[in-house]
């Protein structure tokens, strides 16, 4: 009997401290649920919005269930969304498969086959990556317009000067994503290959872009992101015909006359490509991310 | 001339890039400085010099000295909410949570979708109504009891930009809190082991041992949020348009630009809005080149 009391004075302290941290896990766990159901707030609202009636989709009944659930306002919302979502399209898949080309070369060059003052290039490079785009928008318009004239293209107003603008002021962070994916490879495997008589291009081609496959994937997604989300580049340097998505869809959305139905569901069919790519490989889209703050 | 031949692929590849960031980058934004030391204040004439005047005389527009308190509330209440609360989640994280991977997913999702789309939901969520007219959060505060809770958000005279910040935090805070996750993970447990060895408590473990090792990711998430917070656009423009109650830099520029028309007044907005973000990333930066270097 003594005995048996002996052990659960003993085994007390240890055990309230068990239950303490067992207190402490489900508190935490509660707490993350609460702030999922806040972050989730407006994804509810847009949601049942879009599938409402016109007869339904004014503010006062908006935490409302539609009563009569129907897809009208997805059919109105695609049809003056979609020529945006074309100009997207044109301007994003090739602009982040230039960017990812342009980067992986740089990035390669800058950490494998070094030349002079790259380390002061690359910091250069990296201030563009922070600088405010208002600062350049008004001679960018003026640029554009003098090298689409000296050219002949449509550069100022068009999807390829929106595009260009873009992948220049991407140059920045593809380099660094691929600069430091590139330091990671040892240095023996370059070295070898330069014995083994091959050049830049050569190794390149046959150590280096075989194994680029992750930092290709977090560039691409990266850019492709960028490309479709920016507003303030189309907004300077597009005309009407060639305005994105982000764009059209404030002119939508800024309407007095645009029911709420369809504002939301322009809303989400913008934000679908970019969504669809953060769920199927949402992992690449965090290295990007990370890339931009923590280095090496 | 061996050790040149070595190079110099190296340095052609990159040139077409280099190229580009010193027309694009660098050309761009001392073209812009030029611009904003004429008198350029229509879009045919070519403009004479005039030194600093637009930068000295933008100070005696009211405009002005709004938009840049507006920016000064925004981004302290945007940068501090999004720090705090991104911290936050990734202290309720650190120790590992079942579900991780779903509460991150769910938590980072905002910052893959654009402010235009996300500000259609939040100028309705935060529309200003009250008491009978309340509509959006207004309204929901309402159903939950809490109607003290109600005011007119982005509306409001004084703390308006407090309101517009919360979009900006709700979009950000997932990103700062994977940062914080990395940074929290980052320290060694054995670290966490010998203090705790020591004597000490769990808290003290985190005040001494953890926080200073997550100093480095709390400045960099502070220069991204910082500079991200100095040129905010399309959140605005999509909650609130160009209404001068939610001015900011930014928004002012744009219109200089497209509804005032003065290349000028447009540059020299600019110009600030650069500078106040290289006072502090150049530094920033110049401190990461010495450490990559020193390491």
């Amino acid at each position: 009997m003594s005995v048996a009391q002996e052990a659960v004075r003993h085994a007390a302290p240890a055990d309230r401290a068990r239950q303490r941290a067992v207190v402490a896990r489900w508190a935490r766990l509660a707490l993350l649920l609460i702030f999922v159901v806040v972050f989730l707030i407006p994804v509810y609202v847009l949601l049942v919005t879009s599938f409402k009636p016109l007869s339904e989709a004014d503010p006062g009944q908006a935490w409302n269930l539609p009563k009569v659930w129907t897809a009208e306002a997805w059919t109105v919302a695609w049809e003056k969304l979609e020529p945006g979502i074309v100009n997207s399209v044109l301007l994003a898949v090739p602009g982040s498969l230039i960017s990812a080309v342009l980067g992986s070369m740089n990035g390669y060059v800058l950490s494998k086959w070094r030349f002079p003052g790259a380390d002061v290039v690359f910091t250069l490079f990296l201030f563009g990556m922070f600088i405010p785009y208002q600062g350049v928008m008004i001679p960018l318009v003026q640029l554009m317009v003098n090298l689409g004239e000296a050219l002949n293209i449509d550069l100022y107003g068009g999807i390829p000067g929106l595009t260009l603008a873009h992948v220049v002021y991407g140059i920045p962070i593809c380099t660094l994503i691929f600069r430091n994916y590139y330091v990671t490879i040892p240095d023996e495997l370059i070295e070898a290959s330069r014995v083994d008589g091959a050049g830049m291009l050569r190794t390149f081609w046959s150590i280096m872009l075989p194994v680029s496959g992750p930092a290709f994937a977090v560039v691409i997604i990266w850019q492709f992101t960028s490309m479709w989300n920016d507003f303030l580049f189309a907004v300077f340097l597009t005309a009407p015909s060639s305005w994105p998505t982000t764009v059209m869809l404030n002119n939508i959305a800024g309407a007095q006359t645009v029911p709420y139905s369809q504002q939301m569901a322009a809303a989400i069919l913008a934000s679908i490509p970019t969504m669809v790519v953060y769920v199927l490989l949402g992992r690449f889209f965090m290295r990007g991310l990370m890339a931009g703050a923590l280095k090496g | 001339m061996t050790r040149v031949r070595r190079w110099l692929p190296g340095l052609l590849l990159v040139t077409p890039s280099i190229v580009a960031v010193a027309v694009f980058v660098y050309g761009l934004l001392g073209w812009n400085f030029t611009v904003a030391m004429t008198d350029r204040h229509d879009e045919i004439s070519q403009g004479s010099f005039v030194g600093l005047e637009n930068f000295t005389g933008l100070w005696d527009q009211e405009r002005w000295g709004i938009s840049v308190r507006h920016a000064i509330v925004f981004t302290v209440v945007f940068v501090g909410g999004a720090l705090v609360l991104g911290w936050f989640l990734a202290f309720l994280m650190e120790k590992g949570v079942r579900g991780e991977s779903g509460f991150r997913a769910i938590y980072l999702f905002p910052m893959a979708v654009s402010f235009i789309a996300t500000g259609v939901v939040w100028r309705w969520l935060m529309n200003s109504g009250t008491g009978e007219r309340a509509v959006g959060l207004n309204s929901l505060f309402h159903y939950l009891g809490l109607d003290v809770l109600q005011w007119q958000w982005f509306r409001d005279p004084d703390w308006g930009m407090a309101a517009m910040a919360i979009p900006a935090i709700w979009q950000m805070s997932g990103y700062v809190m994977a940062l914080f996750l990395a940074g929290f993970r980052g320290v060694p447990d054995d670290l966490r082991e010998a203090a705790r060895v020591d004597g000490c408590g769990e808290w003290q473990v985190y005040r001494y041992i953890v926080l200073p090792m997550l100093r480095p990711v709390t400045l960099s998430a502070l220069i991204i949020l910082g500079h991200i917070s100095l040129k905010v656009f399309d959140l605005i423009v999509a909650v609130s348009g160009k209404q001068i109650i939610t001015d900011v830099p930014a928004i002012f520029m744009w219109t200089a630009v497209f509804d005032s028309h003065d290349p000028a007044k447009g540059a020299t907005i600019a110009s600030y809005i650069v500078l106040s973000v290289a006072v502090f990333v150049i530094p920033y930066l110049v401190w990461n080149a010495r450490k990559g270097k020193r390491s």
